[in-house]
Order: structure tokens, then sequence, then C-alpha cells
């Protein structure tokens, strides 16, 4: 009798362990804004400082020729200057970085997600922590660009008149 | 004359079915708490519904992640964006599927167990005896079996998500070659704290709704064999179109 109650117990034990460890993953490990443990891998961070940043959020990729190498950890305004400070948490195993490289906020795909694309410089030096991305490029924002091209092509009609 | 009557009749014994069950729920509730302070009981009713439901939910779900991870591969392929394929499972999964297949699952296989329990205690007379001793069944039958399922439905829902995303990753990753970094960057992404606390109000109601409609069709089904069997089927039934029409109005809320 005892056996077969302490052997629910256990049973028991064992789902409840395993339900609130399923809970603990989806609230925390899943949603972007949890708290993140596999972030302890070995990184550096750099600033990119943007004039816009369309839809980038906390967490996109960090690409470089299309691999990634890192993700994007915090996103700030810079009220000096009016531009989106971006820090870019990169892998230490990708410490080779030109200084003058250039940072650009990509779509995947026509209407996907932002990720932040880097293209390497030439310089012999490389970034390291703390250090500054110099060449940026702001966001491509899509409606803004068929809002301009409206625009452009109302203003032709109109000078034909 | 005798139609209108007849329909006259139906509505009237369908709204004395809802109040009995309002009713049969107010009363479960008001034995919960004594229920809650013999843990014993509660337990083995935990063990009855969760533990032992622990490895059909973990198959239909690590299936229902793999299915979702092959059409859903398919789908965006279309449109050259395979790579939401994460995005597209878990948020379906957290959101939809897991709290509503699992509830559908636990009515199937907790839910008729707890029906056919008690209509069984109730066509061998023990609810009967136990009410001549001046024992309420209600507190030491029904209100454990209640909570034990109420209790096990959020838990069960979690663990379905967390295997069903597994499937996914598994045809993803594996499979179909996406990078996993991509996979789970844009699937942590995408994710919000409020799709989780979507899935899992939706996995408290539908734990609600399935233990109550299973305590009581057990506890007022017919005491013969036939009607256990009875209670057994409108369990099932009844289950499953309250869990799709709360799951209806549950999104319509959350949108």
């Amino acid at each position: 009798m005892a056996a077969a109650q302490r052997s629910i117990d256990m049973g028991t034990g064992l789902f409840v362990l395993l339900g609130f460890a399923a809970l603990g993953f989806l609230t925390t490990q899943l949603p972007g804004s949890g708290l993140q443990l596999h972030e302890a891998r070995d990184s550096y961070n750099v600033l990119a400082k943007f004039d816009n940043i369309g839809g980038l959020k906390v967490g996109a990729p960090v690409s470089m020729a299309g691999v990634n190498i890192g993700r994007v950890s915090a996103i700030q305004l810079d009220t000096s200057e009016y531009k989106a400070a971006v820090t870019l948490s990169i892998e230490r195993s990708f410490a080779r970085i030109p200084e003058d490289s250039d940072a650009e906020i990509e779509t995947s795909g026509l209407l996907g997600a932002n990720y932040v694309s880097i293209t390497a410089g030439g310089s012999d030096k490389f970034l390291h922590a703390a250090s500054q991305v110099q060449f940026t490029q702001a966001a491509m924002v899509l409606e803004n660009l068929i809002n301009k091209f409206f625009a452009n092509s109302a203003g032709k009609q109109g000078g034909a008149q | 004359m005798s139609a209108s009557a007849a329909r006259g009749q139906a509505i009237r014994s369908n709204l004395i079915k809802i109040g009995a069950v309002t009713r049969f729920l107010l009363r479960v509730l008001g034995q919960a708490l004594p229920a809650l302070s013999r843990p014993r009981l509660l337990i083995e009713q935990i063990y009855n519904a969760g533990a032992r439901s622990l490895v059909i939910i973990m198959l239909c779900g690590l299936f229902v992640g793999m299915v979702l991870g092959l059409q859903g591969y398919d789908l965006l392929a279309r449109f050259g964006s395979e790579s939401a394929l994460g995005v597209a499972a878990a948020l379906g999964l957290i959101r939809e599927l897991g709290p509503v297949l699992t509830a559908l699952l636990f009515a199937g296989r907790a839910g008729t167990a707890l029906a056919s329990e008690i209509g069984l205690m109730r066509a061998t007379d023990q609810l009967t005896a136990m009410e001549m001793m001046a024992v309420d069944p209600v507190r030491y039958v029904v209100a454990p079996r209640f909570l034990g399922g109420f209790i096990a439905m959020p838990l069960l829902t979690a663990i379905f998500d967390c295997i069903g995303i597994y499937g996914t990753q598994l045809i993803g990753v594996v499979m179909m070659r996406i990078p996993t970094g991509t996979f789970w960057s844009q699937t942590v992404n995408a994710v919000e704290l409020r799709d989780i606390r979507e899935g899992v109000i939706k996995s408290l109601v539908f734990g609600l709704a399935c233990s109550l409609i299973a305590v009581y069709e057990g506890y007022y089904a017919e005491p013969t064999a036939e009607g256990v069997g009875l209670a057994t089927t409108r369990t099932v039934v009844t289950s499953a179109v309250m869990v799709l029409m709360l799951d209806y109005v549950l999104t319509a809320a959350f949108l």
C-alpha cells in the first residue's frame, strides 16, 4: 500500500515538475522580452547609431555576408544626436571585423523581419568591445519609398500640365 | 401546437440543465477548499488526470509539431520565407493548437475515466452509501477529481507546446535544413509574453470546463450500465463542443 502510494507520489511529482519546467521554458526562454540563458555565450558589444531603425527589435540577428554572427542586445534613443543607439552583441569567435565596416538594417524577404547586416571594410584594425561602428545606413522603410514614388509621379504629372 | 409545445419543453429542459450545471459548479467550488486540505486525495487525482495522460500528450504534441513543420515549410517556401516556420508553429501551438488539442485529448483520456468512475460509483450505490453515512460525496469524490483536472490541464498544455515546438524544430532544422540560429532567433523575436498568457488562460478555462462536464455527467449518470456508458459518451461530445465554442469566444476576446 505504502509502496503504491509512493509510486503515485513519484509519478505526480514527475508530472508537476515537467509541467512547470515547460511553463518556465515558455514564459522565460521563448519570448524575446524574457531572460535568455544562452545569452551568456562569450560575446562582445559594439555600438552602432542609425538615423532610423524601422522595425528592428531587440533580439534581431546580426549577420555578415548572410552568416549569423550575433544579435541586437539593446536599442536606445541617443537624445544628443536624436539617433537610435543599437548595441550589437557579436560572438567572440567573430572578433576580426574591420573597424571601418558598414552596418546596415535590412529586411529578410520583402515583408520579413529586420536584421542588421555588416559589410566588411578594408581596415586592418578590428572592432573591439565598446567600439562604435562608423558607417551606418538607416532602414529602408517600404512605406516611405512608396509614398515618395507616388509623390514623384504626381509631381511629374503636375509639371506636364 | 404540439410542435411548439415540444420546442418549449426542449428549451425548458436545456435551461434546467444549464442551471443544474451552474449549481453543481458552485457546490464543487464550495468544497474545493476542504478538498485542498486533503492533499492525499488531490495528489491521487492529479496523478490520474495528469501523469497518466502524459504519454499520449507528448506523443500527440510531437506529431502535431512535426505535421506543422511539414505543412508550414511547404506553404512558407512558396513565399520564400521558410525562416518564419518557427514563428508560425510556435504561435499556432501556444495560442491555439496547444490548449485546444490538449483539452480534446484530456476529455477523451481523463474526462471519460472520471465520468465512468463516478458514474459507476453512482450505479453501485457507493455515492448513496456515503450520503447515508452523512459523508458528502461532492467533498470526497467530486471536488478532488475536479481540482485534479483543473490543475493538470495548464501543465499538460505547456508540455504539449514544448514538445510540439521541438517536433517542428526536428522537421525544420534537421530535415529541411533551416539554420538553427535563424529558426530560434525568429521564434524568440516573435513570441511575446502576451501569447503565452493567452494560451495559459485558455487552458485554465478549458480545464475548468472539461473537468466540470466530466464530474457532472458522472455524478448525475443514470445508475445503470447503459447510463454510465451514455454519461461517458456525453462527456466527450459536450467537452469537445464546449472547448471549441469557448475557444472562439476567448480568441475573439484576446485579439
